[in-house]
């Protein structure tokens, strides 16, 4: 990848969760919240169905981030988010972000997550070594 | 209603978590992270790991154990019915790789009254068995209508 700069866009990433991955997320997880994974319980505590887990979309927030030093775990230092609206499963999740600043190759990048018109992640600040 | 602020700074019991191959995988491929130094033993130690190596947030999985039993405690008596996710933030050290032993501690850092919402504020440490820091996390968690 070319040399980043403040103000770069870094590579979206999109992801369609299906409808049971929040049953695998649990399972890897071990957060078997019902909101997440009983649409039935979801409704009757008001929600609009079973939601997405927000550690699953920080997780997607980590892999965007991550895709700059190729993947390599190593390079993720930090990662701060603030958590907004619900996700939920079966619709495209956009995860973008801009570099903010750029220090002895310690890459700070400003992150979102959407999902339709819901942001789920705001203010993500994620730094990489590259 | 005063929040109730006792436990700020009280600290609860360590708790371990060994790390394992298969764990990593169920959680890499949940996530759709295909880099093989996740899934096979070679191509992790051909790129300098002991073993198969945990994606970053894989932090999640060994921090929890040590997180719940703050959250559950009736002396910081958060009302779980109100209860939202508000913030996350993960620093990392060394990797955790297949076959560590990590230690996890949490602490309770700040509970603090803001616009009628009660903001509770944990740190968990996590280290290896060679006393090395892997991860230290920072929960915030939001109450509703204290």
């Amino acid at each position: 990848m070319a040399e980043l700069k403040p103000g770069d866009a870094i590579p979206e990433l999109r992801v369609t969760p299906d409808k049971y991955l929040p049953h695998r997320y649990a399972g890897a997880s071990g957060d078997f919240n019902p909101i997440h994974i009983d649409d039935e319980f979801a409704k009757a505590v008001g929600l609009p169905r079973n939601i997405l887990h927000g550690l699953y979309s920080m997780g997607l927030v980590a892999k965007a981030a991550t895709a700059l030093a190729d993947g390599d775990p190593r390079a993720l230092k930090r990662l701060s988010v603030q958590f907004r609206g619900m996700g939920v499963p079966e619709q495209e999740i956009v995860v973008g972000g801009t570099v903010k600043s750029v220090e002895d190759g310690r890459v700070t990048i400003d992150t979102v997550a959407t999902q339709g018109d819901t942001t789920l992640i705001k203010n993500a600040e994620a730094e990489v070594q590259l | 209603m005063a929040l109730k602020t006792d436990a700020v700074g009280k600290e609860w019991p360590a708790t371990t978590y060994q790390v394992g191959r298969e764990k990593i995988k169920e959680y890499a491929t949940v996530l759709g992270l295909d880099n093989p130094v996740h899934l096979d033993v070679e191509a992790a130690r051909a790129a300098g790991f002991r073993d198969v190596v945990a994606p970053p947030m894989f932090a999640v999985v060994y921090s929890s154990p040590a997180i719940g039993p703050a959250m559950f405690d009736p002396e910081v008596g958060m009302n779980f019915a109100k209860m939202v996710h508000g913030a996350q933030e993960f620093e990392w050290g060394e990797p955790a790789c297949s076959g560590d032993v990590l230690t996890t501690t949490a602490k309770c850092l700040s509970i603090e009254e803001r616009d009628g919402k009660g903001f509770y504020v944990f740190e968990t440490d996590s280290v290896n068995q060679d006393g090395a820091r892997v991860a230290r996390g920072t929960w915030t968690l939001i109450v509703r209508g204290v």
